[in-house]
């Protein structure tokens, strides 16, 4: 997919100005609390969004169901500060939906606790 | 959040959930991701912006260090509305801040550990038992490792008898799953324990 892109730098190289150029140099997006394992999911298609950044439709088409902004992160290989700041600005334009996780305090709930249970046995 | 969406597609009606591997650097977490993940192990970068210590601050500017933490992970579609993550937690001590964040809302750990340097998991133990976190500890068995008893590592790490202590290797898919299994059940009992002594 980025293939290409990959022969010119490496690792070595730091971070790439550009993911933070997109956000504008914002890093934080605590507003919405997504962490790790907040699940976003696109409510169009990155043909349907329009007009976006190319960064921003790569965002698009992996959330065409739930992932976590952890796995958006490392699929669009872009740290997750900036991954956060970028889904925010989806979310405020309405083009993806966010479901955070059960508030820590909470006790898991037992159905839960049983339904993972039992999905690591039938592995 | 949206509504009058159709496309059941559009509707986020799943949860997502995460357990933690813990343990020392190089000990063989995300190995033991990997061998339960449904996706190859995949990593992301964590980027901290913190105020620096042990500097003389006589300039009276704010010092700032960035500390970037790679971390890896793995997931489990357990039915489609119930996704599992799981997460290795970074080995070396000087990530310690990024704990905290990765235990939020974790339903528990698990401590994997290397006979040959059972110190290195002292520091994850003492973690979850602060945070009341369940955790359970698998002894990864390495190829030519010495193979000490559970019994003997219990002791070494001195953890109680409420915690399952077992031998596993990260590397197979049915040793991860006890694991697991095993985790999951001890969270449970946790769980009824604590609705018993009406903690929740």
């Amino acid at each position: 997919m980025s293939g290409r892109h990959e022969a010119w730098f490496d690792d070595e190289a730091g971070p790439l100005v550009r993911s933070y150029a997109v956000t504008g140099g914002r890093t934080r997006s605590d507003t919405l609390g997504l962490d790790l394992i907040t699940l976003v999911v696109a409510l169009r298609t990155a043909h349907e969004a329009g007009m976006l950044e190319p960064e921003y439709a790569r965002i698009i088409a992996l959330c065409q169901r739930p992932v976590s902004v952890a796995e958006v992160a490392a699929r669009v290989d872009l740290p997750l500060p900036v991954v956060k700041v970028m889904l925010s600005d989806l979310i405020e334009q309405n083009l993806v939906l966010f479901r955070t996780a059960a508030p820590a305090q909470e006790s898991p709930n037992r159905h839960v606790l049983q339904a993972v249970l039992d999905g690591i046995r039938k592995l | 959040m949206a509504s009058g969406n159709s496309d059941p597609r559009r509707n986020l009606t799943a949860t997502a959930v995460k357990v933690l591997i813990a343990g020392g650097f190089g000990v063989g977490k995300t190995t033991m991701v990997g061998s339960v993940s449904e996706v190859p192990p995949l990593r992301t970068e964590e980027v901290i912006t913190t105020a620096s210590e042990g500097v003389d601050d006589l300039s009276g500017i704010e010092q700032k260090t960035t500390t970037t933490v790679a971390l890896d992970f793995g997931r489990i579609t357990i039915n489609p509305d119930l996704i599992l993550y799981l997460f290795g937690t970074p080995g070396q001590d000087r990530f310690w801040f990024m704990w905290d964040e990765l235990a939020e809302g974790a339903l528990g750990a698990v401590v994997l550990a290397d006979t040959r340097r059972l110190d290195s998991c002292f520091a994850a133990v003492d973690f979850f038992e602060r945070r009341n976190l369940p955790f359970v500890v698998g002894v990864n068995c390495f190829d030519g490792a010495y193979r000490y008893g559970t019994e003997e590592v219990r002791q070494a790490l001195d953890v109680g008898m409420d915690v399952p202590l077992l031998l596993c290797d990260a590397r197979e898919r049915e040793s991860t799953k006890q694991v697991l299994t095993s985790l999951m059940e001890h969270v449970m009992a946790r769980s009824d324990l604590a609705a018993a002594q009406g903690g929740y």
